[in-house]
């Protein structure tokens, strides 16, 4: 029997969406600044990233402010419990038509793995992109905050290094939302809300 | 009675007039001068001191003398007229009297032809009086109606005189009106400033690059602060003249001005001929991400995107070695380009020119050393630098400067390991650019320096750099980011810092695209597997 679970709320599916098409829109940018490639020009690839760098600040501080009234951060928790049990459904039971050992539920909307990632992603990897993308916006004001000795291209490698691993994860993320109960279910999920599960 | 006394009246007004009129001769009154726009509160032509005709350059001086008596004075302290400049820094004496270039190489021995260009009169030989007020020359400067001429060859002399020189030549110098010309006098101009330094290296934009006699009456892309028929700066509103000591300098130029824009009466009292000066160190109002680069780069690296810009073509090489060629009737000869350009002179060797060059760039912190004559040095596969340029990314008063970078060979004594100063100009025996004759010419030249010459010479290959700071474009035409910001870009060869879209890391770049690849690779792998054993 299908059961449909009212999963993800209207807030919670702007700030994933338009989180994901800032996040992508700033791999695209900052690539091209980069030197990976060309597409807009040097001059408008960073007046956008600029610009969709403040957009993400500002969407944060929405998403910030949500989770901590809704107390939906506990979704971040981490657990080991479990963990090596997803590990071993995505290695092998996957491939053996085994069900999923993962029902997600509105007090549980992550596996352990998801809470694992997205926590790495919250407290470790936005931590190192923010950090070094402040620093990388003000440069002209480092002196006169006492960090001359401050050498951008340390700050250049550290942005850079967030860049690669948020790209790895996009990639990975876009295909594991085809794990859920059908392939389309994950995506369907966050697009109207509801969630279709076993 | 009454109607017949102011009929006659009226004729003898009418008669007057006429006589009044016909006593002006036509021709004056057509090309009367115009009204002298006076920013003075002294119109010279009335003055009755200047209304003599006079015989010499001197006289002219003695009258300006009795009424601005400590002229001369401030002069006398001056570059222009010392030509010798104590750097304050590396102790090295400087200045024109004493430096070695790699143009002309050297003022001594030809004092005559080179100081047309001092501020003097009669600076002939090593005995010149440098105390002597009445051979400051005022007019060289303060001239205004373009008549002022120091042909060179006289020592700095003006002609009064029709002449012929070089005598038995056939050329006629034409003689000046000092009069004149004493009588129009007024502030400096683009003109006089560029009668000497847009000729510098002994022709038109030769040695500068960002200064030739298209800056005279520049439009506003060629300099964005001259345009005639805009802002119509003159030289001296950037090099601010004061008590006739002209602020900027080559031999310690400021590279990086940390003041902020000039105030009047700022306690500093400071007076740079800096961008900065005017603009201040945070000028992009609309983009404010452009002031972040006044860090790292000179005003001058983007807003000057090339030299020679204004249609004069500038020297970029000079080989002395090839000097000396002559035709089969031992005649000097000259080769030109197809632009009809000089490329090579029997005198002089051989050039190379360019228009619109893109300038070279270097970390500069002002600091100048020169090879001067009495240096030892070093014949090397490298270059030897006529002026060493300091500065590096790490010294915190370095900027990234643009450069014209001029090479050539010259005179070198292998024994005595110095450079050489030739006699190349006058019209004597020993002059190289008459007689051609190397051995001749060193000896008397390296005489005249004071310098020991060994009897033998071979040439060198050198090098002198030349900060830009001319011909400032407008802003619409300042570099784009990727002139720079880019692989293979304007700074390819700069080094000490990062600059986004030349810079990676290689290791981070290789690691990061193998690990985005690999996790692609692994989830279509997986996805691969499970559409296969999902089919079973």
């Amino acid at each position: 029997m299908i059961q449909r679970v009212y999963m993800f709320r209207r807030f919670e599916r702007f700030w994933h969406w338009s989180q994901a098409g800032l996040i992508i829109f700033l791999l695209l940018t900052g690539f091209e600044i980069h030197g990976a490639y060309a597409n807009f020009g040097f001059k408008k690839a960073v007046d956008y990233h600029v610009i969709a760098a403040w957009s993400l600040v500002g969407l944060w501080i929405f998403a910030i402010f949500w989770h901590l009234a809704t107390g939906e951060w506990r979704h971040y928790i981490p657990t080991r419990k479990n963990v090596m049990v997803m590990a071993k459904f995505y290695s092998s039971g996957i491939f053996k038509h085994e069900p999923h050992p993962f029902r997600p539920s509105l007090v549980n909307k992550h596996n352990p793995l998801q809470r694992l990632t997205y926590l790495a992603i919250l407290t470790m990897l936005s931590p190192l992109i923010w950090f070094t993308g402040w620093l990388y916006l003000f440069y002209a004001d480092w002196a006169a905050w006492g960090l001359s000795k401050l050498q951008l291209e340390w700050v250049a490698v550290g942005h850079t290094v967030g860049a690669f691993l948020m790209l790895a994860f996009l990639i990975s993320h876009l295909y594991l939302i085809t794990t859920g109960h059908k392939v389309t279910s994950q995506v369907k999920a966050m697009i109207t809300g509801w969630e279709e599960l076993d | 009675m009454k109607p017949v006394f102011a009929r006659v009246a009226l004729g003898m007004c009418c008669a007057a007039w006429l006589a009044v009129a016909v006593a002006v001769p036509a021709d004056e009154a057509k090309s009367a001068p115009k009204p002298l726009k006076l920013n003075t509160t002294a119109d010279h032509t009335k003055f009755k001191e200047l209304q003599n005709p006079f015989k010499s350059g001197p006289e002219v001086t003695k009258a300006c003398l009795a009424c601005h008596t400590e002229a001369a004075g401030q002069i006398h302290r001056t570059k222009h007229w010392k030509w010798e400049y104590l750097n304050p820094d590396t102790k090295q004496m400087l200045g024109k009297k004493t430096i070695v270039n790699n143009f002309c190489i050297s003022i001594a021995s030809n004092y005559a032809s080179c100081t047309s260009c001092h501020v003097g009169y009669g600076w002939k030989d090593a005995n010149f009086d440098f105390k002597s007020e009445e051979n400051v020359d005022c007019l060289a400067c303060h001239d205004t109606t373009g008549n002022y001429k120091k042909p060179p060859g006289l020592a700095g002399n003006v002609v009064t005189k029709d002449m012929e020189f070089p005598p038995g030549s056939g050329k006629i110098l034409k003689a000046i009106d000092l009069s004149q010309i004493a009588q129009k006098v007024g502030k400096s101009s683009r003109d006089t400033c560029g009668a000497c330094h847009f000729f510098g290296g002994g022709g038109d934009g030769v040695k500068h690059g960002d200064l030739d006699s298209s800056m005279s009456a520049p439009d506003k892309e060629l300099d964005v602060h001259m345009d005639a028929t805009g802002l119509d700066f003159t030289c001296a509103t950037c090099h601010k003249t004061s008590s006739h000591d002209v602020a900027g300098s080559r031999y310690t130029p400021m590279a990086k001005d940390t003041k902020g824009a000039h105030m009047s009466g700022r306690a500093d009292n400071g007076n740079p001929a800096s961008c900065v000066a005017c603009h201040g160190n945070g000028p992009h109002k609309k983009e404010p991400r452009l002031n972040q680069h006044t860090a790292k780069v000179a005003c001058q690296t983007c807003h000057i995107p090339a030299f020679a810009r204004g249609g004069v073509a500038t020297k970029m090489t000079w080989d002395w070695s090839t000097a000396g060629q002559t035709d089969a009737q031992g005649q000097q000869i000259t080769r030109k380009d197809a632009k009809g350009r000089i490329t090579y002179e029997s005198r002089k060797g051989d050039f190379t020119l360019a228009e619109n060059v893109k300038p070279e760039y270097a970390w500069f912190n002002g600091h100048i050393e020169y090879t001067l004559l009495s240096d030892k040095i070093e014949k090397t596969d490298q270059r030897t630098p006529i002026n060493k340029l300091g500065g590096s990314p790490t010294d915190g008063k370095s900027l990234i400067w643009p450069m014209k970078v001029f090479r050539g060979s010259q005179p070198y004594d292998p024994i005595n390991k110095t450079l050489i100063t030739p006699h190349t100009a006058g019209n004597d025996d020993t002059g190289f650019w008459k007689n051609l004759a190397w051995d001749k010419a060193i000896p008397v030249g390296m005489k005249d320096s004071g310098a020991p010459y060994s009897g033998k010479f071979e040439f060198i290959k050198t090098e002198m750099s030349w900060p830009i700071t001319h011909m400032v474009a407008p802003k619409e035409k300042a570099l784009g980011c990727t002139e720079c910001h880019t692989k293979a870009g304007r700074l390819a060869g700069i080094e000490g810092v990062y600059l986004p879209g030349r810079d990676a890391n290689k290791l981070v770049d290789t690691a990061g695209w193998g690990i985005a690849l690999l996790t692609l690779l692994g989830m279509i792998g997986h996805g691969v597997l499970r559409v296969i054993r999902r089919k079973r």
